[in-house]
């Protein structure tokens, strides 16, 4: 994959997926023609605000949303031909951990039962080899197996339901690891704890992620790589450190702008963040972003700009990239 | 020194819950002057939200409240309905962090704007109505004339929260409310709107209260900062002293949690253990003590309260302040 400049062969990637979802008569182009590609053992970083398609693409890439064209290779196979039972296989190796951890438990079932779940499905048969597979998950993520197995979601905060989330997705020792926005419902103290006990678990369990935030700050703080989209496209991908440090694209740029700095010396500067992201269902011709920026011509809105390598390892679609 | 045109004075919430009371707002002290910008920030369940709640009368039913709101030289808490409603949406404004709980869903937006400029102002429709366009024009909503007959599921987030914020302007309020602008908006929508917040309140030389969880949304634009913990403010300074020579550590440590830009990635983060304390068993100590790296066997047995620090206006709660030394002189 191009975008792994000299990387070993990747465990993920995704080759010009497309997926729409029909409205009324309408089509909302979620995600359109995006590739990328995760390397064993890598974190990519996946932001966008609200609405550009980052959260349909994780599903699109576990398959729990079909894609319309295009293609996901997960360690050479390709889950979007995969159906039924492989597919149910495969998932075993890829896990999701979403936004609302207490939506995501289920308020009427006890905490080891809720962990123990993905190995019923997965047809381990042996009782206490479940117990102690849910024992050693819920010790890794920080909690006392023997104090929370028996208690109900509703008796855990935020924080600790995350932490049950993460330990339900380790518990089939899987090698990928969507993140579909872990921390953006907890609170700033909290929210550190979950992010270094997902760089542990990482590491601990040889694990690949694709974090998906809105948040830039927090992609940096656990990504070896960062991909922004913007209105179902991707407009840039490079290496976390290179791609703050001098953003090609000048969405990447806006962003980086219009997060506000908790320092009183960084005064924030009005006016730097113009307009709103157009509609999916009729997004702009061209390069997507061109309505709101600032170098647009006639050749944005006539040529839709390819990913291009701006600076080793990173790419930028922008017919105009900053300097 | 002037009057300041908001005190709040030993201000205490309580709510009933089926666990017990449970303090919301534990005996607060604050003030604002006119024109100037007070952030309050804290976690969810410190109490921000109900603190505004009181000012503004908008408790739930079952809440207690005691203490004194002083606004105007006249104490809220003993003022009539009937004067309170004549005063929130004309001198006393707000903003929610949803739109869509202080539009009506049903009414279009011009109905919402004019019925809340007829009610305070004494304007004929046509003027109200000249004026409710004029208002959605300085919040930046393209084409206002046509917006006044949508609805607002007809507006996207951003918009609505503009529309929101013309509402709350409408009447040329003294204070406005803004209790997490921003929070449900995208970064470069957030923008927009505290840019907007910025420009009316230069412009209409009005007070402002910013409640946020997030430091970044206060430290370039509050004059004054105050942090709240467990239902009470446990650091309260101008905003440049607050970020830059604490004494509180919880308001170090709630700093240094953040993730920032310029830090390299996989970078431990210095989380703070634990969680805030359950607010229906009030410790007897300092609230922060458990989770505090500088917490002595003193710090659980007695709350402390604000103390100042040398620089006027700088109050923090603790008993071993850090930073003290650096401060002196600078």
């Amino acid at each position: 994959m191009m975008q792994l400049a000299v990387r070993a062969e990747p465990l993920l990637s995704v080759d010009n997926l497309v997926v729409e979802y029909g409205l009324g008569n309408k089509t909302v182009h979620a995600v359109s023609g995006v590739s990328l590609a995760v390397a064993r053992g890598e974190t990519l970083g996946l932001v966008g605000e609200s609405g550009c398609g980052k959260s349909t693409l994780g599903r699109a890439v576990l398959q729990l949303r079909r894609a319309k064209s295009g293609r996901v290779l997960f360690d050479g196979d390709d889950l979007t031909a995969m159906e039924g039972e492989a597919l149910r296989k495969m998932r075993r190796r890829v896990q999701l951990i979403f936004q609302d951890p207490i939506a995501s438990l289920n308020p009427r079932r006890r905490i080891g039962d809720i962990v123990a779940e993905p190995l019923i499905i997965a047809g381990v048969k042996d009782a206490a080899e479940r117990k102690r597979r849910v024992h050693e998950v819920l010790s890794a993520v920080g909690l006392d197996p023997d104090l929370v197995a028996g208690r109900l979601p509703h008796e855990f905060s935020g924080g600790q339901c995350q932490r049950i989330c993460i330990a339900r997705s380790l518990v089939l020792n899987p090698e990928f690891i969507v993140c579909d926005e872990p921390v953006s419902a907890l609170d700033v103290s909290i929210r550190a704890q979950i992010l270094n006990l997902l760089e542990e678990m990482k590491a601990r369990f040889g694990l690949t992620l694709l974090f998906i935030a809105h948040d830039l700050a927090v992609v940096k703080a656990v990504s070896d790589r960062v991909a922004v989209m913007y209105l179902g496209r991707l407009c840039e991908v490079g290496p976390s450190e290179q791609l703050f440090a001098r953003p090609a694209h000048p969405y990447t740029d806006l962003l980086l702008q219009a997060i506000p700095v908790p320092d009183p010396d960084v005064r924030p500067v009005e006016g730097v963040a113009i307009g709103e992201p157009p509609s999916p269902i009729a997004p702009p011709s061209g390069c997507r972003f061109r309505t709101r920026c600032p170098r647009a011509d006639q050749r944005c809105s006539a040529e839709i700009p390819e990913l291009r390598e701006v600076a080793p390892g990173q790419f930028a679609a922008c017919h105009h990239p900053l300097a | 020194m002037s009057n300041p045109l908001l005190t709040i004075e030993d201000v205490a919430v309580e709510l009933p819950t089926p666990r017990g009371n449970l303090r919301a707002v534990d005996h607060v002290d604050l003030s604002l002057d006119a024109g100037r910008t007070l952030g309050i920030v804290g976690e969810s369940g410190c109490g921000k939200t109900m603190l505004s709640r009181a000012v503004l009368q908008l408790l739930p039913k079952k809440a207690t409240l005691t203490g004194r709101v002083m606004f105007e030289g006249q104490d809220l808490v003993r003022l009539s309905s009937e004067s309170l409603r004549r005063l929130r949406g004309r001198d006393l404004a707000v903003v929610f962090q949803d739109p869509m709980t202080s539009l009506n869903p049903v009414l279009t937006i011009g109905t919402q704007l004019i019925e809340t400029i007829q009610e305070h102002l004494e304007l004929d429709a046509p003027a109200a109505r000249k004026r409710s366009i004029e208002l959605l024009a300085a919040v930046g909503i393209p084409a206002p004339e046509q917006r006044l007959a949508q609805y607002p599921h007809q507006c996207s987030g951003g918009m609505r929260q503009r529309i929101a914020i013309a509402i709350a302007l409408s009447c040329e309020p003294k204070l406005l409310i803004a209790d997490e602008p921003t929070t449900a908006l995208d970064v470069t929508i957030q923008a927009q709107i505290l840019d907007l917040l910025a420009r009316e309140q230069r412009r209409r030389h009005m007070a402002m209260i910013i409640i946020t969880h997030d430091l970044g949304v206060v430290a370039g634009r509050a004059d004054e900062v105050a942090v709240m913990y467990a239902g009470r403010v446990v650091e309260r300074a101008p905003t440049r002293a607050l970020f830059k020579r604490m004494h509180m550590p919880y308001t170090e440590a709630l700093l240094a949690a953040i993730p920032k830009l310029e830090t390299a990635p996989h970078t431990p983060l210095p989380a703070i253990s634990g969680r805030p304390p359950d607010p229906t068993r009030p410790l007897k100590g300092c609230s922060f003590a458990p989770r505090c790296r500088y917490a002595v066997s003193r710090c659980h047995e007695a709350k402390p309260g604000l103390t100042s620090a040398e620089m006027p206006g700088h109050l923090y709660a603790c008993f071993h302040p850090i930073r003290m030394a650096e401060g002196i002189g600078a």
